[in-house]
């Protein structure tokens, strides 16, 4: 017999926490594999089976239930639906799977299965592990589930549905809602607009110059606003009739700010204070009474109506007034909402009586875009994939926008200061402009740095831990080690007869990329140098802060001190500072501080340790097996040994041997103080308050030459170069021929640069590979081993896999950019730190070293 | 890489027996394939009166590196074998010796079937090994051979005669003579050769140990340096494997900088310090430590460059010190801490009050706040000067433990030292050394910046006119607010 009842729809919203309620045999397990996934369903007999090999093992219920909580705890914070499978007749129990939901931030929802006990027992009776169960369970569970039924609500369920009889249970069905936050449907474009306050002429200028007319785009782009549109400023009610319009239109969307929460409350006639402005408001609204008595009404439906925060676009945006940390993306619960409206405070009030907030988004790392209002600021800036766009127009700031995706900024002026600050506007970037003392969170763990040019760039854990240990050890002041030169790339592989690297690959590869100028510079066999040169010791402390008489620092590619006597860093700089004082410099680039990236020469000066155990070893050691080896096949071949192939192979690699101790020789020389070392500038890296990262590099050399060309006393030394088109044969031999040239005089080689410097691919999405090396036929017996340019070494050789290292060679550029584009908008030094120590982490990264 | 066998004959007693006891013909030239390369045995001489048999490994420099695991990343895992320019082909090392015994195998048994009396007498031998790198130098050299009856003649090899300033290089010209049974003379070669070069093994099998027993039969128990030769042979296989793995991401980070790994992963070489007995210095600062850590009544106490963990040590066995938090800036450091602490094996009790982290003084760090004292034993001086600020701000402005004690070298008892040259600092690594003069004035300062008191007390004999080796100061928060101290 089939009885033909009504559907029931059960609403569940998509992220919640399901609780079954009912007695044993009530029908949940089946009631649960019929609605949801297997997966998403956790049952305490399961549970039981678990800990115990037996589901009805009743004593293994303490530890079962804490395997329960555990998997759905598990499940939720990573935002999974989850159906709670267990009898849950008692309060108590209940009142543990409420106390998760909120944990996690979601909706607690209770269905109740609530069958007569004779239905119950008979199901029992028909089951072999249960039909032994003793009747008064059964009794005991059904006065249980009717004592509760009327609480639900109150233990903090936050839907109910109670299904009665087993007919009602065939009937049910279960709907997934989506929750009211997630609208990841919608991929806009979106125009995010930040704080307004009342300021109803710069909001309409604003939308105009967004491409708005009368709230609508005609591209049907979407508005975003990101809360406080009231309070303050001189017309509270336009701007409120302007949203709400736009809202209702479908063109615009909203989400609530601290002031409009407490517009609302004082709409529905709560005792509020009237401070922060809500006074003007309050006024405003009051003349709009006589115009339209129903509109204060209207307003409060609207705000009772905004959901507290969005995640937009695929889950790669999230919208709030006060900012959002990532666990809470997309949660429902109270404290969510009270995050999103009122950010984070730390329970302090500062000098203005104002609450202290946490910088919540110095810690934030995820992975969603979080744009948010609230605190002004005199800029919006990125900080860790956060940005805040509230540029207190009310304060007499501006009004800012974001669009997204493009990530572009868009402004205008505030008419006039509408509203005085309690406190004038700072930059609340943790720190602040004078910058704290380095935090070690601001540089451990897995950490993510944002960068204009490359995006997101990632840091692993270990790589940290092992820059930490030499930037805390080993590194100059942090403070004045601005910079950390990237690694780069060698030229693709070449496959002509006898060499490894070839310049034709590098002009090659340009031209790939459609760059067609450029430039090649000599590359100087020495060790890779950073001098920060400052105009005289006050330079340097009012600019980096520094107080013990430093007027700069000469660094190595991973920040070490050149020099271990300060004394001798002093003298070079104080070389470099008369040339740049002699060349006309300091006026010439408006600055009394220079970075500069250079070359130290010779490279026995740094690596003599290195050299003596690894290189000039090699050469000892071939250099004395050689001879005598020599001897005896020649002594075994005059007796008649057949030893011909071995004799000739061994006389190859003794010259083999031989030729690569010339090469090392060739980069060694004794110096004595600074008699002999040589430094050659070739590129000015950042002057006072601009990055010259995109400067041309024919215009750089054009500036290192009249450096070089200042000094008297012969430490600098210049950059030979030469211009290539990459589309023009006769010059891409011109440049072959250069090279060659420059590598059979002993040249370690060249750097292929864009005469551009700083490019991006021509579809625009990346960036292009600042320099590409081409090592000398020579030089590279020191890389690869004396004997590497026997053919069968190098056919072997010539599978090496490049992808790692230019991908490793962009990164650290984008990270080297940032750095330079911080210290040059004079940000707070943690944030330029976090680019140099990253670059300085990712040098730790496994790459294949010879390349 | 390259040795030479060589014996004289004598009436009925012809040289070139040399090439039955060998298994190896005198005409001709014969290869044998070993892992690394082709190991090649011909006689440069032949004849009644002297014979020489050469011993020839041609060795793959690239396979070398390339048969380490992953593509492209410099695969094997210690940096040194990844290295194309290496010393393997040409010096006599472990390689050799595997190639010795791939050539010779009965020879090195002692078994030959043509003449059975010949490899079981002595007979005149002189080996010359033309590279052999050598830790320890000549003087190792004679130690390890003389007892075995061989007269050594072990000459360094200059670096480069170019630059005669960069000294001799680790490789030694050797020469051995001696009236010995062949076998003997190839098992000596066979197991000294690594042992000489000791620092980079190529192990091929697992069974080292059987087969140095094997190879040490009647010589290696009864020789004087027997210790050495067994644990170089033997103890340096898993170490270095496993330390290479540790410190990848530092060693990347030196070869960045043209350096080696031994420059920047230095942090836990304590051996120079200088120490004097029946009571070191070191267990002298420690106690010193506890009893003022003891005096103060604190219980939470961080120790700050714990290094090796010894004075963590020292705390957990006086249970009133109920959290303890060592923190280095080496991982190596505290990875040889809970070693050394056998903190795996620790029971729950004991390790619950013990928390090791890595941390660095060069950074705030919210971790290290609110605890009531700070050790800074021997760490100051591992910093350089203008660094130190950015420490004093960390742990008196930032964490402000209620007290904080640091201890460092006094400079001036540095005359004390009998081996300590003139002018010199205790410590490869201390990047300055104070006089008492100096560290009270630094002291007398921070404690006045951060609103703290100081006491100073002597650690070691303080003697009359230099004082004691080790300056102690003992600072106690007055004010509690870092907005106190500064008003």
């Amino acid at each position: 017999m089939t009885v033909q009842s009504a559907k029931r729809t059960l609403p569940v919203t998509d992220l919640s926490l399901v609780v079954l309620v009912g007695s044993t045999g009530s029908g949940k397990s089946t009631f649960a594999r019929k609605h949801f996934k297997p997966t998403e369903v956790i049952s305490s007999d399961f549970c039981r089976g678990l800990v115990a090999d037996d589901e009805n093992d009743q004593s293994a219920s303490g530890d079962a239930f804490e395997v329960l909580h555990y998997i759905a705890g598990k499940r939720l914070a990573a935002g999974r639906l989850t159906v709670v499978d267990a009898t849950s007749v008692q309060p108590e129990s209940r009142k543990q799977l409420v106390r998760l939901a909120r944990e996690h931030d979601v909706l607690p929802i209770a269905i109740v299965l609530d069958v007569p006990e004779q239905v119950c027992a008979e199901r029992n009776a028909g089951r072999a592990d249960r039909a032994g169960l003793p009747r008064h369970v059964i009794q005991r569970q059904q006065r249980e589930l009717r004592r509760s039924m009327k609480h639900l609500e109150r233990e903090g369920f936050r839907k109910v549905h109670h299904l009665r009889g087993v007919e009602e249970i065939e009937a049910a069905e279960v709907v997934l809602e989506r929750r009211y936050n997630d609208l990841r449907h919608l991929t806009g474009p979106f125009d995010i607009i930040g704080d307004i306050h009342g300021c109803h002429s710069e909001l309409e200028t604003l939308l105009s110059k967004l491409g708005y007319a009368d709230g609508v785009h005609p591209e049907g782009r979407t508005a975003v606003f990101v809360g406080d549109l009231v309070d303050r400023g001189p017309d509270s009610p336009g701007v409120l009739r302007r949203v709400m319009g736009m809202v209702a239109a479908g063109t615009a969307l909203c989400v609530p700010g601290n002031h409009e929460n407490k517009l609302a409350r004082w709409l529905k006639g709560k005792q509020v204070q009237h401070s922060h402005g809500l006074a003007e408001t309050i006024e405003q609204l009051t003349q709009e009474d006589t115009k339209d008595p129903e509109f204060k009404e209207r307003v409060r439906e609207f705000i009772e109506g905004l959901v507290s925060h969005y995640v937009l676009d695929g889950g790669k945006l999230v919208v709030c007034h006060a900012g959002l940390p990532e666990k809470y993306h997309g949660r429902t619960s109270g404290r969510v909402r009270s995050f999103a409206l009122y950010g984070d405070t730390t329970g302090e009030t500062d000098a203005c009586g104002l609450p202290v907030r946490y910088p919540w988004a110095e810690d934030y790392r995820g992975r969603a875009a979080v744009v948010y209002g609230h605190t002004p600021n005199p800029s919006a800036t990125w900080l860790n994939n956060t940005i805040c766009l509230d540029t207190g127009c009310v304060f007499g700031g501006r009004m800012t926008a974001l669009r997204w995706p493009e990530r572009e900024l868009v402004d205008v002026p505030a008419v006039q200061v509408w509203y005085e600050p309690a406190k004038p506007l700072t930059n609340e970037a943790p720190g602040g402009h004078d910058g704290r003392p380095l935090d070690l969170a601001d540089v451990t763990g897995r950490r993510v740095v944002e960068t204009t040019h490359h995006g997101r760039v990632a840091v692993r854990e270990e790589n940290a831990a092992a820059a930490l240990e030499v930037m805390s050890r080993f590194a100059v002041d942090p403070r004045l080690l601005a910079y950390l030169p990237p690694t780069m790339s060698p030229c693709a592989t070449s496959q002509l007869d006898g060499y490894l690297e070839h310049p034709h690959e590098a002009f090659a590869a340009y031209h790939e990329d459609g760059v067609r100028q450029v430039i090649c510079e000599e590359k100087h066999m020495g060790s890779r140098a950073v001098a920060l040169v400052c105009r005289d010791a006050q330079a340097a402390r009012e600019r980096f802060g520094v107080t013990d008489g430093a007027t700069g620092a000469l660094h190595t590619r991973t920040g070490r001190p050149f020099f271990d006597d300060p004394a001798v860093t002093e003298q070079v700089l104080g070389r470099l500072r008369e040339a740049i004082s002699a060349a006309g410099l300091w006026d010439d680039q408006a600055t009394d501080w220079l970075l500069l990236d250079a070359e130290l020469l010779p490279w026995s000066l740094k690596a003599s340790g290195l050299l003596r155990r690894q290189y000039a070893a090699v050469g000892a050691a071939s250099g004395a097996v050689f001879p005598g080896a020599l001897a005896a096949l020649d002594s075994a071949a005059a007796r008649g040994t057949d030893v011909a192939g071995l004799l000739a192979r061994q006389r190859e690699r003794s010259a083999d041997a031989a030729a690569f101790t010339d090469a090392y020789r060739r980069y060694c020389w004794t110096t004595e103080g600074l008699d002999g070392v040589r430094l050659a500038p070739f590129q000015i890296l950042a002057v006072q308050g601009r990055s010259l990262a995109a400067l041309p590099h024919d215009d750089q050399l054009a500036l290192i030459d009249r450096l070089v060309a200042a000094d008297p006393t012969g430490l600098l030394q210049e950059t030979r170069r030469l211009v290539v088109d990459t589309g023009d044969e006769a010059s891409v031999a011109a440049g072959t021929d250069w090279w060659l040239e420059l590598t059979a005089a002993g040249g370690e080689g060249m750097v292929v640069k864009p005469l551009q410097a700083l490019l991006r691919s021509e579809s625009g999405n990346r960036l292009v590979q600042p320099g590409i090396k081409c090592r000398g036929r020579e030089y590279l017996r020191i890389i690869y081993g004396p004997e590497y340019t026997r053919p069968d070494h190098l056919t072997r050789l010539r599978s090496r896999a490049l992808g790692h290292k230019r991908s490793l060679a962009l990164r650290e550029y984008a990270l080297g950019l940032e750095a330079l584009d911080r210290l040059a908008s004079g940000e707070p030094l943690w944030r330029v730190h976090e680019a140099v120590f990253a670059v300085l982490a990712l040098e730790s990264e496994p790459v294949d070293p010879r390349l | 890489m390259f040795l030479t066998i060589s014996t004289t004959g004598s009436k009925g007693l012809p040289a070139t027996d040399l090439g039955f006891l060998l298994h190896k013909h005198p005409d001709k030239a014969q290869a044998f394939s070993t892992s690394y390369g082709d190991a090649h045995v011909f006689y440069p001489e032949a004849s009644a009166e002297r014979c020489t048999a050469a011993l020839l490994l041609e060795v793959d420099p690239v396979a070398l590196v390339r048969r380490g695991k992953g593509k492209g990343r410099g695969g094997a895992p210690d940096m040194s074998l990844a290295q194309y320019v290496n010393d393997r082909p040409y010096a006599a090392s472990s390689l050799l010796a595997v190639a010795l015994r791939t050539a010779f195998a009965s020879a090195l048994r002692g078994v030959c079937n043509a003449l059975p009396e010949r490899a079981a007498s002595p007979l005149p031998l002189r080996i010359e090994v033309p590279v052999l790198p050598a830790r320890g130098g000549a003087a190792l050299v004679r130690r390890l051979f003389e007892p075995l009856g061989w007269t050594v003649e072990a000459e360094a090899v200059a670096l480069d005669e170019r630059f005669p300033e960069w000294g001799d290089s680790r490789y030694i010209r050797l020469v051995l003579e001696g009236e010995l049974r062949l076998a003997d003379a190839l098992r000596h070669l066979y197991v000294l050769l690594p042992v000489m070069d000791d620092a980079k093994h190529y192990w091929v099998s697992p069974d080292e140990v059987d087969k140095l027993l094997r190879m040490g039969d009647g010589w290696l128990p009864s020789h004087p340096e027997q210790q050495l030769i067994t644990s170089r042979y033997l103890s340096r296989r898993w170490s270095l494997t496993r330390q290479a793995l540790e410190r990848l991401e530092l060693a990347r980070l030196a070869e960045a900088d043209d350096t080696e790994a031994e420059e920047i992963d230095n942090a836990i070489d304590e051996e120079t310090d200088t120490d004097e007995k029946p009571v070191p210095l070191a267990v002298r600062r420690r106690e010193a430590i506890l009893d003022a850590l003891r005096a103060a009544g604190a219980s939470r106490v961080l120790d700050l460059g714990c290094g090796q963990g010894q004075l963590v040590g020292a705390l957990l066995k006086d249970v009133r010190f109920t959290e303890i938090v060592g923190v280095d800036v080496s991982v190596r450091a505290l990875n040889e801490a809970a070693r050394r602490l056998r903190l795996e094996r620790m029971g729950e009790r004991q390790s619950s009050r013990l928390t090791l982290l890595q941390g660095s003084l060069a950074y705030t760090d919210a971790r290290l706040k609110g605890y009531d004292a700070a050790v800074l034993s021997e760490v100051i001086e591992h910093l350089d000067l203008p660094r130190l600020p950015a420490l004093e701000y960390a742990v008196f402005g930032a964490a402000r433990p209620a007290t904080v004690i640091v201890t460092t070298p006094n400079v001036e008892y540095n005359v004390r030292w009998e081996t300590l040259p003139a002018g010199h600092v205790r410590h490869s690594d201390h990047r300055f050394e104070w006089t008492r003069e100096e560290f009270r004035t630094w002291a007398h300062q921070v404690a006045g910046r951060h609103g703290y008191g100081v006491a100073f007390a002597p650690v070691g004999p303080d003697d009359p006119e230099v004082g004691p080796p080790t300056q102690m100061s003992v600072f106690s928060l007055t004010k509690t607010t870092a907005k106190e101290a500064a008003a």
